[in-house]
C-alpha cells in the first residue's frame, strides 16, 4: 500500500489538476440547488413565514399595552399559565412512572399499551374532549359516580381545563422520557446496586438525574402543548371567562369581537413559542457537552 | 446489613457454580481466603466478567452456590439469592462507572447515602477514603474532569467506602495508558494488600496477574484450566494460551523412554534431564522450554553437549524491547529469543535453514492436566 505513489502530488505543475472523484460525485458539495427542488422550498418558506409576518405587520403596537392589561386578557393569560403548569406537574408525577414501566418492565401487551398511551398524540383534540366528557362528564362512566358519591363535577371547571390539557399533552412527556429511560446506560444502575442502593434509590439518585435533560425537554414540550391546547379544552371545559377560558380560546373568540385584541393575544403566544424553541435548543446543545 | 456488621469479621469466599448463558457455560470452583488476592486470568470471552457479575449479585447462578464466610449469597439448590444491593461485595467496574452527575466526594459518599446516612455524615465518611486514596484535592470535581488514573482511584475509593467484606476488580488497569498503568499498579497493589477480606482481580494482562495476585485461576472458554501461584503458572503453564501469555514454548507429548525423552504430538522429540523425577513411560505430559534457553546455529553444532539438537527454518523475526523474537518452523517449531547482535552475526532472515539446540536441564516436563478443550466437571487441583 505504502509503495503506491501519491498521484496528486506527482502531477507536474503544468498539467491540469486531477479531479477529486468525491467532490464530483456529491452535488451537495457544490452548493447549487436544482430549481425543481429550490422553487417549492422557497414557496414553503414563504407559506410558513408569511402568516407570522402578517401578525407582526398588523399588530396594534401602539395600543398593545392597553389591550394586554384589559382584565379579560390578563385573566386568560394567568389561567393558561396556571393550567398548563398544573398539567405539566401532573404529567411528571404520573407520566414518568408510566414511561419507566413502558421502558423497563417486561410484560405481555407492552407494545399495545405503549400505542394506546400515545394515542392522544395523533387523536384530534376535539375527539379527546368528547371522550373525556363520556368518561368524566356528569353522565360519564366515571363522572356519574364522582358526581353522586363525592359531589365532584369535573367538566366546565378549571380542573376540567387541567384534565383536558393533561390528556392531550402528557404523551409528549411520556414518549420523550420513555426513550431516555430505554437508552440510558444501565451500567450506572448496576454500579449503584453494588453500592447498596435499593431500586427506588437507584431510580431517584441515579436514573432520574441521568435522564435530566430529557426530563426537561419533555416537560417543556408538554407545557407548550398544554398552553396551546384548544379543541379538547373547549369541548370538555367550555369557555367561561376567568374559569375555563384559556388564551387560545380567548384569541378565537376575540377575533370576532375585537380583532386587535386577538392579534395582541396571539403575539403573546408567539413570544412564548419562540422562548420554548430557544430554551429547548440551548438545553439540547448543552446536553451534548455535559454528558 | 448495617455499616458496622459487614467487613469486620474477615470471611473467606467459597464458590462452586455453573452459569448457563445460551450456549455458553461457565463452570468455576474456587476458595479465596480473607486477605488473599485471587487473580482470574483468561482471554476475552472466557467468562471472567460473568464470574464477577455472579459474585456481585448482578446475575444468578444456574447451579451451585456462593458462600462468603457463614453467609450463603446464592444457592441454586434452594433458591437463595441475595440481591446485589444487599451483598457486602464491592465491585470496581472495568470502565469505573462513576456517576457523571455527582462530584468525586458524592460518588464516594454514595454507598453511605444509599443506606440512609445524612448528606453531612455520608460526606464525612467519604472524606476518610478520599484522604486514604489521596483524592482530597479532587473532591469537588466531576468524573469527566478526571484523568484515567484518578478515575480508577475514585472507583476504588467508592467501592471501599461501602465497607465491603469482599472486593472484586474487573480489569482495573485496562482503561489506562501504559505509563499510568505502571504507577497505578504499584499503588493498587498496596491498597489491595491492606484489604482484610477476599479479593478477586480479573485480568487478561499476564504482568498484572503476576505482580498483583497471590494465586491465579486461569479460565478458558468457561472452564478453569489452571490454578496455582503466579510462579507455578508462569513456570508450568497448562495450556497454549497461558504459555503464550508468559512467553514459553509449550508442547504436549508422551513420555517415550525412561531416559527423559518425550515424543511430541506435533512431531519431533525433546529430552529432559534424567535427574528430574519423570512420569512413567506412556504418560501424557507437557514440555516447556523458555525462548531464551534455545540456541540458534547456522550449521549443525559439532559439540554434542546439548542433548537436544534439531533443524528448522526461520519463519519470522520480531523486535521485543531489547531482544529479537525469532519464530522457527521445524519439529518442533519454537520461539527463540536472541539479542539483536546475535541476529546480525548469524545473518538470520525468513526462510533461512538453521539448527536449534536446547540443554536437557532447560527442558521442563510435567504431567498434562488435560484441561483443554472439552468439558471439565471438577476444579483443577492446585499443583
Amino acid at each position: 500500500m505504502s509503495a503506491r505513489p501519491d498521484r496528486t502530488r506527482a502531477t507536474p505543475s503544468g498539467a491540469p489538476r486531477p479531479r477529486d472523484p468525491r467532490r464530483v460525485a456529491d452535488p451537495s458539495q457544490r452548493g447549487g440547488v436544482p430549481w425543481p427542488l429550490g422553487l417549492p422550498a422557497l414557496v414553503t418558506v414563504a407559506f410558513l413565514l408569511l402568516p407570522l409576518a402578517g401578525l407582526l405587520v398588523r399588530a396594534p403596537w401602539r395600543s398593545l399595552g392597553r389591550l394586554l392589561v384589559e382584565s379579560q386578557v390578563v385573566d386568560a393569560l394567568r389561567l393558561s399559565l396556571i393550567c398548563a403548569s398544573a398539567a405539566t406537574v401532573l404529567s411528571l408525577l404520573f407520566g414518568v412512572p408510566l414511561a419507566w414501566v413502558l421502558a423497563r418492565a417486561t410484560f405481555r401487551g407492552r407494545g399495545l399499551l405503549r400505542a394506546a398511551v400515545t394515542l392522544p398524540l395523533v387523536l384530534p383534540p376535539v375527539v379527546g374532549g368528547v371522550a373525556l366528557l363520556l368518561a368524566f362528564g356528569r353522565r360519564g362512566i366515571v363522572g356519574q359516580y364522582l358526581d353522586s358519591w363525592f359531589g365532584i363535577t369535573l367538566p366546565f371547571s378549571t380542573v376540567g381545563v387541567v384534565i383536558a390539557e393533561t390528556f392531550v399533552a402528557m404523551p409528549f412527556l411520556i414518549v420523550t422520557v420513555e426513550g431516555a429511560f430505554r437508552t440510558a446506560d444501565r451500567g450506572y444502575e448496576e454500579a449503584a446496586a453494588t453500592l447498596g442502593a435499593s431500586r427506588l434509590t437507584v431510580f431517584r439518585r441515579v436514573t432520574l438525574p441521568l435522564i435530566g435533560p430529557s426530563l426537561v425537554a419533555g416537560s417543556v414540550l408538554c407545557w407548550a402543548r398544554a398552553l396551546g391546547e384548544f379543541g379538547a379544552t373547549i369541548t370538555f371545559a367550555g369557555n367561561f371567562p376567568g374559569r375555563t377560558q384559556t388564551m387560545p380560546i380567548a384569541v378565537y373568540l376575540a377575533l370576532e369581537s375585537d380583532p386587535e385584541a386577538a392579534i395582541a393575544l396571539s403575539l403573546v403566544l408567539l413570544a412564548v413559542s419562540i422562548a420554548v424553541l430557544v430554551g429547548l435548543r440551548d438545553r439540547w446543545l448543552n446536553t451534548g457537552t455535559a454528558a | 446489613m448495617s455499616l458496622t456488621d459487614v467487613g469486620v469479621a474477615a470471611a473467606g469466599l467459597d464458590v462452586a457454580v455453573a452459569v448457563q448463558r445460551g450456549a455458553f457455560r461457565l463452570q468455576v470452583a474456587a476458595t479465596v481466603a480473607p486477605g488473599e488476592v485471587l487473580g482470574v486470568l483468561g482471554p476475552n470471552g472466557a467468562g471472567k466478567t460473568t464470574l464477577l457479575r455472579v459474585l456481585a449479585g448482578l446475575a444468578a447462578v444456574t447451579e451451585g452456590s456462593i458462600r462468603l464466610g457463614g453467609t450463603v449469597l446464592d444457592d441454586a439448590a434452594n433458591g437463595t439469592f441475595v440481591p446485589a444491593e444487599q451483598r457486602p461485595v464491592g465491585l470496581v467496574f472495568q470502565n469505573y462507572r462513576l456517576f457523571p452527575h455527582l462530584s468525586v466526594r458524592d460518588n464516594v459518599a454514595f454507598a453511605a447515602r444509599s443506606r440512609g446516612a445524612r448528606r453531612g455524615d455520608a460526606r464525612r465518611h467519604a472524606d476518610r477514603f478520599l484522604q486514604q486514596l489521596d483524592l482530597t484535592g479532587l473532591a469537588t470535581r466531576k468524573p469527566a474532569q478526571l484523568s484515567g488514573g484518578q478515575a480508577q482511584r475514585v472507583a476504588l475509593a467508592r467501592a471501599l467506602a461501602a465497607d465491603p467484606a469482599m472486593l472484586l476488580l474487573d480489569e482495573p488497569l485496562a482503561a489506562l495508558d501504559a505509563r499510568t498503568r505502571l504507577e497505578v499498579r504499584t499503588e493498587l497493589r498496596r491498597h489491595l494488600a491492606d484489604f482484610p477480606g477476599p479479593v478477586l482481580l480479573v485480568t487478561h494482562d499476564p504482568l498484572e496477574a503476576m505482580v498483583m495476585t497471590d494465586r491465579l485461576l486461569v479460565i478458558e472458554d468457561g472452564h478453569v484450566v489452571q490454578h496455582g501461584t503466579p510462579a507455578q503458572v508462569a513456570r508450568r503453564p497448562a495450556t497454549q494460551y497461558v504459555a503464550r501469555l508468559v512467553g514459553l514454548n509449550l508442547y504436549p507429548g508422551t513420555v517415550a523412554s525412561t531416559d527423559g525423552t518425550v515424543r511430541l504430538a506435533a512431531g519431533g522429540t525433546l529430552t529432559a534431564a534424567s535427574s528430574d523425577p519423570l512420569p512413567h513411560t506412556g504418560t501424557d505430559v507437557l514440555v516447556a522450554v523458555r525462548p531464551s534457553a534455545i540456541a540458534v546455529h547456522t550449521d549443525r553444532p559439532a559439540s554434542a553437549s546439548p542433548r537436544n539438537v534439531w533443524p528448522g527454518a526461520v519463519a519470522g523475526l520480531e523486535l521485543l524491547g531489547d531482544r529479537v523474537r525469532v519464530q522457527v518452523e521445524g519439529h518442533p517449531g519454537a520461539l527463540v529469543d536472541l539479542t539483536a547482535a546475535s541476529v546480525a552475526d548469524l545473518d538470520l532472515r525468513p526462510g533461512l535453514s538453521v539448527w536449534l539446540s536446547a540443554k536437557a536441564t532447560e527442558v521442563d516436563v510435567y504431567p498434562d492436566p488435560h484441561v483443554r478443550p472439552g468439558p471439565v466437571g471438577e476444579p483443577v487441583p492446585a499443583p
